[in-house]
């Protein structure tokens, strides 16, 4: 089927691309009939080509050429010269990235932040996720969903506003508290030691309804004759969610973990940028990759410090992307990324 | 149950007092939580709707103070800026999610086409997009020298139209269609657009109406490209105008007396943080099951 004569292939070529030059354009045809294969398959996969086509010039655009305009971390970018006329500096804009005390404070706090993020959603995600399963057939189970799962929708400048009225120092209800309690008042946004657990707290409430879900997913589709055989065994609720549910689930929490340390190195920059009201105050705790690349960027104006710390991003959170899934790969192949 | 319980009688009413209770904790726990998670919510409300001189003088309360819904009447008469906003994100949020969804759903089809020579390479053309990305400055640089897309509308579309997980989610799902509809089309001398049109999309209606979704929160939510490319504040997204209002909070507080009236900055604040989410909120109130769908097709990889 796929061999077919030059006189077939050349009068189809007239025929749906009459108007154009014969002998080059059948040549063309050649080409293209060796990738994508004969006439009707041709036709085929020139519709289904022709289809992609606005969705690859997008990712081309957005996604393909930032990444070979990464290359600016090596120049001394000038806004006058553009990528290509700017020169090649080697090293030395991450000379002067590690030589500051901010490169060790950002990888320190996405790190650290990162694994809080990790380890709190994880923990109580599942047990949300554990309780969720044991009023699944309650009415209340929508509800409680609903009620968790909201906050995952609203965006993090609204929470700024959320946090602002829990802590602004004079009117914020949380010093309403510590009046109550007779204790001093607290500069929430003058405090950094306190911001880890703020953060924590606020990524939890957006992020526990969405890893829930997920997580009572998992347990949905664990075999209800698992449960069945271990009650005529007489295993009470607790000694099942011990003995099966988590077991079960084990898979499913290491793979979704192993993934999200894959993106240990992006922090959430909306939550560690408006959240601490961009306050340097606060930067010892709150500043991550993120938010120095953007202020570096954007409101320092030190292109080639920006550059430096977003390609040293962009680099190792390839490699724990890759090595990540590699781990996944090996504990459950269904679950890799690819 | 009712034989066993005629059999043992004591052991089981123990053992039932002991689910009644245990399912009583599981609810108690499971309304708690829930409750807590409502409470910013709440807040945020109640000072809304709260009189500002006694927010000033009471601070903020979880019920509102003197009841008053000036704050919105304050915002409302003096619409500028935030029907603009309101315009902007309403323009942005429907092009986008019809361009998106569009887009992204003709980019699937290809990759759920077994029949398609290109796929593995397109597919790893789509897919590497989620390993990798150069980062906020070549994308800054991008954009803003290079495309000329500083303070244009588009700029606040176009970047998000293509995203690879949307992508993946929805080929997940056409390549379930049943083969048999499609084969049937072909030998009617269907092409492939109008197989596409005609066939997969109406049988896709809930894979699409999941991403479609995503799509409009994403688009109703986004700060970040305005942040980064929109300095004319007739273009300013609701979220990011939003920001900027809380950027400037120390000035306005500073000087209430600049316009010659009182400005109930406390509360006016809150009102427009609960006018920005509010459309948000109930989009997913009345479409949440689709989420759940989507999140647990996506998360589960299908």
């Amino acid at each position: 089927m796929r061999v077919i004569s030059e006189e077939q292939l050349e009068s189809q070529t007239t025929a749906a691309n009459s108007g154009r030059s014969q002998r080059p354009m059948s040549k063309a045809r050649r080409i293209l009939q060796r990738i994508l294969g004969n006439e009707r398959e041709l036709k085929t996969n020139l519709s289904l080509l022709s289809m992609s086509l606005p969705g690859i010039i997008l990712l081309f655009v957005f996604a393909y050429l930032p990444m070979l305009g990464i290359v600016i971390a090596f120049k001394d970018y000038r806004f006058n010269l553009g990528i290509l006329g700017s020169e090649w500096v080697g090293f030395q804009n991450f000379h002067f990235l590690f030589g500051t005390d901010a490169a060790f404070r950002i990888t320190r706090n996405t790190l650290l932040m990162n694994l809080l993020f990790i380890s709190t959603t994880t923990v109580c995600a599942l047990a949300v996720a554990i309780l969720m399963n044991e009023a699944y057939r309650s009415r209340m189970s929508k509800y409680y969903q609903t009620m968790l799962f909201f906050p995952y929708f609203i965006s993090w400048v609204i929470v700024s506003y959320f946090v602002f009225a829990f802590l602004n120092g004079q009117t914020g209800l949380v010093n309403q508290w510590v009046d109550v309690l007779g204790l001093d008042r607290i500069a929430w946004y003058r405090s950094p030691e306190y911001w880890p657990v703020i953060l924590v707290l606020a990524n939890l409430w957006n992020g526990i309804g969405f890893s829930s879900i997920i997580y009572l997913a998992g347990i949905l589709g664990i075999s209800p004759e698992l449960f069945e055989a271990a009650k005529i065994d007489g295993a009470g609720k607790l000694q099942q969610i011990r003995y099966i549910t988590l077991p079960m689930l084990y898979p499913m929490i290491i793979i979704l973990t192993l993934l999200a340390i894959g993106r240990i190195f992006h922090a959430d920059f909306g939550l560690f940028f408006f959240l601490p009201r961009d306050n340097p105050l606060l930067y010892s705790t709150t500043d991550v990759i993120d938010t120095f690349v953007y202020r570096s960027l954007v409101e320092l104006g030190e292109i080639s410090m920006a550059a430096a710390a977003g390609f040293y991003q962009s680099f190792v959170g390839f490699l724990l992307v890759v090595g990540a899934n590699w781990v996944v790969r090996r504990v459950n192949e269904d679950y890799a990324l690819y | 149950m009712a034989v066993t319980t005629s059999r043992q009688q004591a052991p089981l009413n123990r053992y039932r007092v002991q689910a009644f209770l245990g399912r009583f904790a599981v609810h108690a726990v499971l309304t708690l939580v829930g409750l807590t998670c409502l409470i910013p919510l709440i807040l945020v409300l109640s000072i809304s709707l709260s009189d500002e001189l006694r927010l000033a003088k009471e601070g903020y309360q979880l019920l509102p103070v003197g009841f008053t819904t000036f704050a919105y009447e304050y915002i409302l008469q003096q619409p500028g800026q935030i029907l603009r906003s309101y315009g902007v994100t309403a323009f942005v949020t429907a092009v986008g999610t019809v361009a998106g969804l569009l887009v992204c759903s003709l980019l699937a089809w290809p990759l759920a086409r077994k029949d398609f020579r290109l796929r593995g390479p397109l597919s790893f053309y789509v897919f590497f997009t989620l390993l990798f990305n150069g980062g906020m400055v070549p994308f800054y640089i991008l954009v803003t020298r290079y495309l000329g897309l500083k303070d244009n509308i588009f700029v606040l579309i176009l970047p998000y139209m293509v995203t690879a997980w949307y992508v993946l989610i929805i080929r997940t799902s056409f390549t379930q269609l049943p083969t048999e509809l499609l084969d049937a089309a072909r030998i009617d001398g269907a092409g492939e657009w109008r197989i596409f049109f005609q066939i997969v999309v109406p049988l896709s209606k809930p894979v699409l109406a999941t991403i479609g979704l995503f799509f409009v929160l994403r688009y109703w939510n986004d700060w970040f490209l305005a942040l980064l490319f929109i300095d004319d504040s007739s273009m300013y997204p609701l979220q990011y105008l939003l920001y900027v209002l809380m950027a400037n909070i120390n000035f306005m507080a500073a000087n209430p007396q600049t316009t010659g009236m009182p400005i109930p900055t406390l509360s006016a604040r809150m009102a427009m943080a609960v006018l920005a989410f509010g459309p948000a909120l109930f989009t997913f109130l009345l479409l949440q099951k689709y989420f759940v769908r989507g999140i647990t097709i996506g998360g589960l990889k299908g």
